[in-house]
Parts: structure tokens; C-alpha cells; sequence
């Protein structure tokens, strides 16, 4: 089948591009002069004898590319090594943060596709209407909007007023899903806004174009002039070719959508991957931020190849090649 | 003056029906229509004001007698430590957490957010440019190099190169500047590419070949003016994302160190302080959004001036015939900027 040739080599590429970031990632924090990396790794407040275990302990003296290998082997298995102040494997680290930007991520992308898509349709089939021209005004201003800003907003004129009248529904930080649906959505609805709003304002737009773009195409006019039903035009043969911008879109916005994940989590206080490697920056806590680089990595491939198939499901005129 | 330049000035001379009408060029045509166009005009104003502002900093403390890195301890904080508010100690919109001026910490953050977005903004586009016609202009596997490369430089999460090299070489000014040229050029690539596939199979390409003209100069003289239009309006829609991106690395604390003015770091800043001064977050949030919705606003402008077929949505049921009239389609080349609707 074409679709599993398809896959497969997609997958490969996958893993030569993760092994180019890997590659890159070990020479940008290792190919220095050993004490620095020791030191770096060993923490703030290390002494000589440390430095010296560290430099053993991690075969820091040994050729760079003897340390090379050990590091793909290492990295392969998962392995990342060990935070230096809490003494806690990164895996486990990381393994922790993830449910947490998780949630984040899909509560985020879902309300931002639905309110980008439905949006962007309604002013595109209105087009000129005042609902239209209501929603270019707040597509502009969701594009000139920093994420943060928003964030810090909502919590100054949302969070606080809400908090301070007694109503305690919608909080800030987390609250894991395991112990209840309804309390952990009232800790997540501000980041999904916050993530989605920046996000939903290029998709209104992209959609709106795109839409009314392919309602001039002649297979729309053809459908029409075969009696079909106004909205079976609009949802079934036009929207079906209007998504696929859309959806290449999405694999570019991967990237950005990690910056967001981060910057949310820093506002609402959410101990995830993105506030960690943050904090790991301003510790220089190194063995956190390779951790998350290499991490980060696997999610943009993975997710471009899952955007890649979507495409071609998506438009048959997209031969898969 | 080379011969290409004569033969194609001839040629058009040549071409140019005897008329009464005054010609105007594409760039008359759309400063005319920017000119009509109230929502541009006011972004332009918005963004001379902030540039004004931006530049007479020093001055403008100087006047206020407040340093910008000089904290009231006395004066700017209360006695349980905290900021004072908009107008109480001669401090017009208050202090931030060690007592500065915060009037005057705002005019210091458009000085950084102006400079590193309109100079990461022109980097950007040179790159753009250069690489984008080569890719265009070559092609074969050149082009296939460069587009893959520009493909990987989309996708890529610019964030993540942000935290690992801030996290070896510390956050500075420099490496904000790089990162963000760095994530903002493939986009104007692309575009510029797309482009020079098209503009290069014309006739007057094939002209200045046939009469020996080298690629550079093809690639630069001849077919660059023809790209102005788009990659203008790129560069416009380019300058609030670049400042948005600014804003975002000082406010994780990758961006520009303190104590350096940044509105992305007094908006870091003022993380811990939501509850008792509101005005530490709302002051540097205006600034940054009054500036970043003036570009975009301009941008959209100068996008519809350029384009003959776009109606203005804001203007279209009341001016539309009055647009009918300026927009003369036939006066104007064929290149179009609608593909830049992103």
C-alpha cells in the first residue's frame, strides 16, 4: 500500500532529523572544555571533589566521541541523565510534567480549531455581514496580542474579580484530572483560552480565506448547478478542500505551539515540561534542558507526520509521494 | 546604464499607448489609495508617536527627573513595600517593585522592542530576499536544498533553540536579535521564491539574457524591483510578530536581561504583583499592544493599496464606488499580493 510506504519512510526521515537534533544537541552543550560542562553539570555550588566525581561518573575525560555514542545510546533508552538538585532522573522528571502540558496542549488546540474553524466558516459564508466584520476586527486583535499578555489579563480581569466575589470554580495552577473532571477544568479554561485565542484569530482567517477561495472554484459552481443543497455544497465538497491550508498550517504552528505551551504554563503557574525547562534555564540545570530540547524534538516530528497523513486524507488531489 | 535597462525602457516606450491620462506607477497608485485609507493613516501616526517616544527616552527622563534605573525607595514603594500607584509621588503611572519610574521604564521599553523589531525585521528580509531569489532563480537542487532548508526552518520550534542557547550562553541582546532573524526569515523566503518561479519565465527575463546579462544581475535588477510590492508588506505584517517574539523570550527570561527595560520583562516582573498593582501589568501591556495592532493594521493597509481586487471590508459598502475609481485594474501590473493572505 501507498499509505504504509508512505509511512515508513516518514518515520525514517523522522529519525534521522532526531538524530540531527540529538547530534547537534550534544555538541552545543558537550564540545566544551571539560571543566565547564563538569562544573555546569555538577550545579552551582560544587566543589573540586565533585566536579572531579562528575567528570568520572560521566566519562568527561573520555575521547568526545566515545562520549558521543554513550550519549545516543543513552538518549535512545530514554536516558538523560540526572537533575542536580533534586537528584531525580530527568525521565521521571519529564515523565511527571507531561500529563500536565498535555492537558494543556489538546484542551488548547481543540478550542482553538473549533472557535478558528466554525468562525472563520460563519464570516466566510456571511461574508460583509456585520457578524463578519465584527470578527476581522477581533482576528486583528488577536494576532497583535502577545500570548503572556493575555494570560496576565484574564488573571487580572478574570481570575482575581471572580476569586475576590467568591466564586472559586475557575483557579489557577493544576489540578490533575484523576481526582475530578470538574475542578480540573476550572484550572485548565484559562490556559485553553489563553493558548487558543492568539491561535483561533490566524485560523479564522485562514479558514475564511481559504473558504471563500475554493467557493469559486468550478467543481463548487458544477455542484451547485446539480441541484445540490446550499449547505451540502458548502460543508461537504467546499470545506473538505478548504481544510487542507489548514491543516498544513497546523504542522507549522506545531513549533509556536510549543513557545505558547510554555509561555501559558509560566503565567498560570502549571508545573509542566514548559515552566520546568524555564526554571531549568534560570538554575542551569542542564541535564532538564536537553532533556526537554530532545523531547520537544520527537513531538514536532511525530506531529508533522501525523499533519502530513491528515493532508492527504484530507484532499484526494494530494497524491501521497 | 546598460543596454538591458535602454532596450526595456524603449520597449515600453514603445508600448505605451499615446494617452492624455497622467501614468502613475505602482507605488502612486498605492500611497493614493493608503492615503484614503483612515484605519493606515491612524497606524502610521500611532507608530510615529511610539518612535518619538522611543527616541527622546533620555530626554523625556531627564524632564521627569527620574532615572530609568534609578529606584525610589523612599518615594516610589509604600512602607509595606510595595509599588505606589498612577499619580501619587509624582510618578504618572506609578513604580514597579523596587521603586522605579514606570512611566519612564515604558519609554525605555519601546527603545528595545522598535530596535529589535525593526532591525531583526530588515535582517530578515535581506536574508529572505538573497535566499529566496537563488532558490527561485536556480533552481534544481539548489532550489531543492534551500526549500527543504526553509521547510525545516518553519517547523522548527524556535523556542526550543531560544532556551538551549540562552541556557550555554546566557540571555543577551545579540542572541534575541539572531534567534529572531533567525525564524524569521523562511517566511519571506518562500514567498520570494514562489514569486521569481513565475516573474523568471517572462519575456523581458528571457530579454536580458539573450543580451548577456549574468544572473546576479537579473536576479537583482530585474526581477527584485517586481517583488517590492509583496515582500513590503511581509516586512510590515514581519515587525509586530518580531516585537511579539521579543516581548515573549525577556518575559520567560531568555530575552533581554535586566535591568534593561523590556515590556516583556515588566510584564515578567509583574507576575507577583497581579494583586496589589494592577498598573505594572496594564502600562507595559497597552504599549506593547497599541504598538503591535498599529503594524499590523498598517500591514493590512498597505496590502489592500497594493492589491486592486481586495475591498477594504471596513470601507467596502461605503466607499466602494469611490475604490472603483482609484482601483483601475488594467493600469496595474499583474503581480498581486493576494497570496500574502495568511
Amino acid at each position: 500500500m501507498g499509505l504504509a510506504r508512505f509511512l515508513v519512510r516518514r518515520i525514517l526521515t523522522g529519525i534521522i532529523v532526531l538524530w540531527i537534533v540529538a547530534t547537534g544537541t550534544f555538541f552545543l552543550f558537550f564540545a566544551r572544555p571539560v571543566q565547564i560542562v563538569a562544573r555546569e553539570l555538577a550545579g552551582r555550588a560544587a566543589t573540586p571533589q565533585i566536579i572531579n566525581e562528575v567528570i568520572r561518573n560521566l566519562g568527561l575525560d573520555q575521547p568526545i566521541m566515545v562520549q558521543y555514542w554513550h550519549f545516543l545510546g543513552n538518549t535512545a533508552h530514554g536516558d538523560f541523565g540526572f537533575s542536580y538538585f533534586t537528584g531525580e532522573a530527568v525521565k521521571t522528571i519529564l515523565a511527571q510534567d507531561l500529563p500536565i502540558t498535555a492537558s494543556v496542549v489538546v484542551g488548547g488546540v481543540v478550542l482553538w480549531l473549533i472557535v478558528g474553524l466554525a468562525v472563520g466558516i460563519l464570516s466566510a459564508t456571511r461574508a460583509r455581514s456585520l457578524f463578519d466584520r465584527v470578527s476581522t476586527v477581533g482576528v486583528l486583535a488577536g494576532i497583535s496580542m502577545p500570548v503572556f499578555v493575555l494570560g496576565e489579563l484574564l488573571i487580572i480581569g478574570v481570575f482575581l474579580p471572580l476569586n475576590q466575589h467568591g466564586i472559586s470554580w475557575i483557579q489557577t495552577g493544576y489540578y490533575p484530572l484523576s481526582q475530578g473532571l470538574i475542578p480540573w477544568m476550572g484550572h485548565m479554561v484559562l490556559p485553553w483560552i489563553t493558548l487558543a485565542a492568539v491561535q483561533a484569530a490566524v485560523y479564522t482567517r485562514l479558514s475564511r480565506g481559504s473558504l471563500l477561495d475554493t467557493m469559486g472554484e468550478d467543481y463548487i459552481r458544477t455542484a451547485r448547478a446539480k441541484g445540490l443543497s446550499e449547505a451540502r455544497v458548502i460543508y461537504r465538497h467546499g470545506l473538505r478542500a478548504a481544510l487542507t491550508p489548514v491543516v498544513s498550517q497546523l504542522g507549522i504552528d506545531i513549533g509556536a505551539l510549543l513557545g505558547g505551551v510554555i509561555v501559558v504554563e509560566q503565567v498560570f503557574g502549571l508545573p509542566g515540561l514548559g515552566s520546568d525547562s524555564v526554571q531549568a534555564i534560570a538554575t542551569g540545570n542542564l541535564p532538564v534542558i536537553i532533556g526537554f530540547v530532545l523531547l520537544a524534538s520527537v513531538f514536532v516530528v511525530a506531529a508533522n507526520i501525523i499533519v502530513d497523513m491528515s493532508y492527504a486524507l484530507l484532499d484526494p488531489r494530494v497524491r501521497i509521494s | 546604464m546598460s543596454l538591458t535597462e535602454l532596450e526595456f525602457q524603449a520597449h515600453a516606450a514603445e508600448a505605451a499607448p499615446e494617452q492624455a491620462v497622467e501614468g502613475r506607477s505602482q507605488w502612486q497608485l498605492t500611497w493614493r489609495r493608503l492615503r484614503h485609507d483612515k484605519v493606515a493613516m491612524a497606524s502610521v501616526a500611532v507608530i510615529a508617536f511610539m518612535v518619538v517616544l522611543a527616541i527622546g527616552a533620555p530626554l523625556f527622563a531627564r524632564l521627569i527627573g527620574h532615572g530609568v534605573y534609578q529606584a525610589f525607595t523612599n518615594t516610589g514603594l509604600s512602607s509595606a513595600g510595595i509599588p505606589v500607584g498612577p499619580g501619587k509621588h509624582g510618578f504618572l503611572l506609578g513604580t514597579d517593585y523596587i521603586g522605579r519610574d514606570l512611566l519612564v521604564r515604558v519609554l525605555y521599553g519601546a527603545r528595545i522592542s522598535l530596535y529589535v523589531g525593526i532591525l531583526t525585521t530588515a535582517l530578515a528580509t535581506l536574508a529572505g530576499v538573497s535566499i529566496g531569489l537563488v532558490a527561485g532563480y536556480f533552481g534544481g537542487w539548489i532550489d531543492s536544498v534551500l526549500a527543504r532548508f526553509i521547510d525545516t526552518v518553519l517547523a522548527f520550534p524556535f523556542i526550543v533553540l531560544a532556551l538551549a542557547l540562552a541556557a550555554i550562553l546566557g540571555p543577551s541582546l545579540s542572541i534575541v536579535i539572531g534567534v529572531i532573524t533567525f525564524f524569521s526569515w523562511a517566511g519571506i523566503s518562500r514567498i520570494v521564491r514562489g514569486q521569481t518561479l513565475s516573474v523568471k519565465e517572462k519575456e523581458y527575463i528571457e530579454a536580458a539574457r539573450s543580451i548577456g546579462a549574468g544572473p546576479w544581475r537579473i536576479m537583482f535588477i530585474d526581477i527584485l524591483p517586481n517583488l517590492m510590492g509583496p515582500v513590503l508588506v511581509l516586512a510590515t505584517l514581519y515587525i509586530p510578530t518580531a516585537i511579539v517574539f521579543e516581548a515573549t523570550l525577556s518575559f520567560l527570561g531568555i530575552g533581554i536581561p535586566a535591568p534593561t527595560a523590556s515590556w516583556g520583562g515588566m510584564l515578567s516582573e509583574a507576575q507577583n504583583y497581579y494583586q496589589v498593582a494592577w498598573w505594572y501589568v496594564v502600562f507595559p501591556a497597552t504599549a506593547l499592544l497599541i504598538t503591535t495592532l498599529a503594524f499590523n493594521l498598517l500591514g493590512d493597509g498597505v496590502r489592500d493599496a497594493m492589491d486592486p481586487r481586495t475591498e477594504r471590508i471596513f470601507a467596502a459598502s461605503k466607499k466602494r464606488g469611490k475604490r472603483k475609481g482609484t482601483a483601475d485594474p488594467g493600469a496595474l501590473p499583474s503581480l498581486t499580493v493576494s497570496e500574502l493572505g495568511e
